[in-house]
């Protein structure tokens, strides 16, 4: 009867530990989580993570130095009024030689199927990769932040990716974060 | 003993487990928006059938013009989009996402009506919040909820179910969507109907 007890009482804790895990925003410092993705079948795509096709990753397979994530969703005024300010911000990392190859842009529809990422993709001409999250999985794995929200991260030693920036609301400037995202990350 | 502490473990982590709300609400609304927490996903009963003409109506619009549903008669398919109230999480996070799809309202000669049971200074300030709308937001605060009882999409608290109508030109419904109240209806159910409506003979 105390093993019983001890074992409900280990699930109780299991139970508190995942959600807390579940709600955590990841902040400066702490790793990334594990945000897995469906194959990709566009080869421009693939090619600019560095991934190869026909089956899932995870971020930790994406190939660059620092990797941005943004938090968006095509029903926040905000991320629509942002979105040119984003659309900016990849057009200058792809315009730069040095960090063109190191860091990586994408964003993740929070609640938004397919066909809503496209209708975003279209109406602000996004050329970086959008991901849908119907579901809200990364968005619990972020915390369920609001949108707008952006995280960026470096590669560290495990292979996994450690957060040096994290942080809710829009961009608005694309070369004053450029520059704290370079900054911040040594790049 | 171990019955007790059993359902207290277990009720305990239902709670945890069924706690977190999904919505990705915009900063936009910051800290403004009130969370009525999970509510039953259903609670009128539709009365109107889909083949039947759509009940008529007039209702005061943000921009001070009256609405009537009939003007748009042999002019445009007319999708209504009830949302239970103003600043509440899922309803401030559905309309400025239509504020984005004109072209696929324009593109099936379609009008978009948003309506709410809330008065015209309440929706004049929550929509402010979303930016320029670009189609008629319709207060249907007094008599409260006619029209959405008229349609059976009046809650027994007062407030609309999330629901989606699809009116076509000729004055008829031609889908119904009363969606679970605690989550945004998915944009292919608008894009389906919309097609569907604008392609019917």
């Amino acid at each position: 009867m105390m093993k019983l007890i001890s074992t409900l009482i280990l699930l109780f804790f299991s139970c508190t530990f995942a959600f807390a895990v579940d709600v955590a925003t990841p902040k400066e410092g702490e790793s990334l989580p594990e945000m897995l993705f469906p194959a990709i079948e566009d080869a421009g795509v693939q090619k600019y993570l560095g991934v190869s096709g026909g089956e899932p990753f995870s971020v930790n397979d994406i190939q660059g130095e620092v990797v941005i994530v943004q938090i968006f969703s095509m029903y926040c005024p905000h991320c629509q009024a942002d979105a040119p300010s984003v659309n900016e911000l990849y057009k200058k990392i792809q315009n730069s030689s040095q960090i063109r190859e190191k860091i990586k842009l994408l964003g993740i529809g929070a609640g938004n199927s397919n066909l809503e990422v496209d209708i975003f993709r279209q109406k602000y001409k996004v050329s970086f990769p959008l991901f849908e999250d119907e579901r809200f999985v990364i968005h619990k794995q972020v915390g369920e932040v609001r949108t707008p929200y952006f995280i960026a991260a470096k590669k560290n030693s495990e292979g996994g990716w450690s957060v040096f920036y994290s942080k809710l609301g829009g961009i608005e400037n694309a070369d004053s974060f450029l520059k704290t995202i370079r900054q911040l990350s040594g790049l | 003993m171990m019955k007790k502490a059993f359902v207290a473990v277990m009720t305990v982590a239902l709670f945890l487990i069924a706690a977190p709300l999904t919505y990705g609400l915009s900063e936009a609304f910051k800290d403004s928006v009130y969370n009525p927490g999970e509510l039953k996903p259903v609670d009128s009963q539709l009365k109107v059938k889909v083949g039947e003409p759509a009940p008529d109506f007039t209702l005061p619009s943000l921009s001070g013009e009256k609405i009537t549903l009939s003007s748009f008669r042999d002019n445009k398919n007319v999708v209504l989009s009830f949302v239970p109230a103003a600043w509440t999480p899922v309803c401030s996070d559905q309309w400025p996402g239509y504020n984005i799809v004109k072209d696929i309202f324009d593109q099936n000669d379609a009008i978009l009506l948003g309506i709410t049971v809330d008065n015209i200074p309440t929706l004049y300030s929550w929509v402010r919040e979303m930016g320029q709308l670009w189609f008629p937001v319709l207060s249907d605060f007094w008599p409260h909820g006619a029209v959405a009882d008229a349609y059976g999409v009046l809650r027994s608290d007062g407030v609309t179910e999330r629901a989606l109508l699809f009116i076509d030109k000729k004055g008829v419904l031609r889908h119904a969507h009363v969606g679970d109240i605690n989550v945004r209806p998915p944009m292919q159910v608008i894009v389906t109907e919309l097609e569907k409506m604008n392609q019917a003979p």
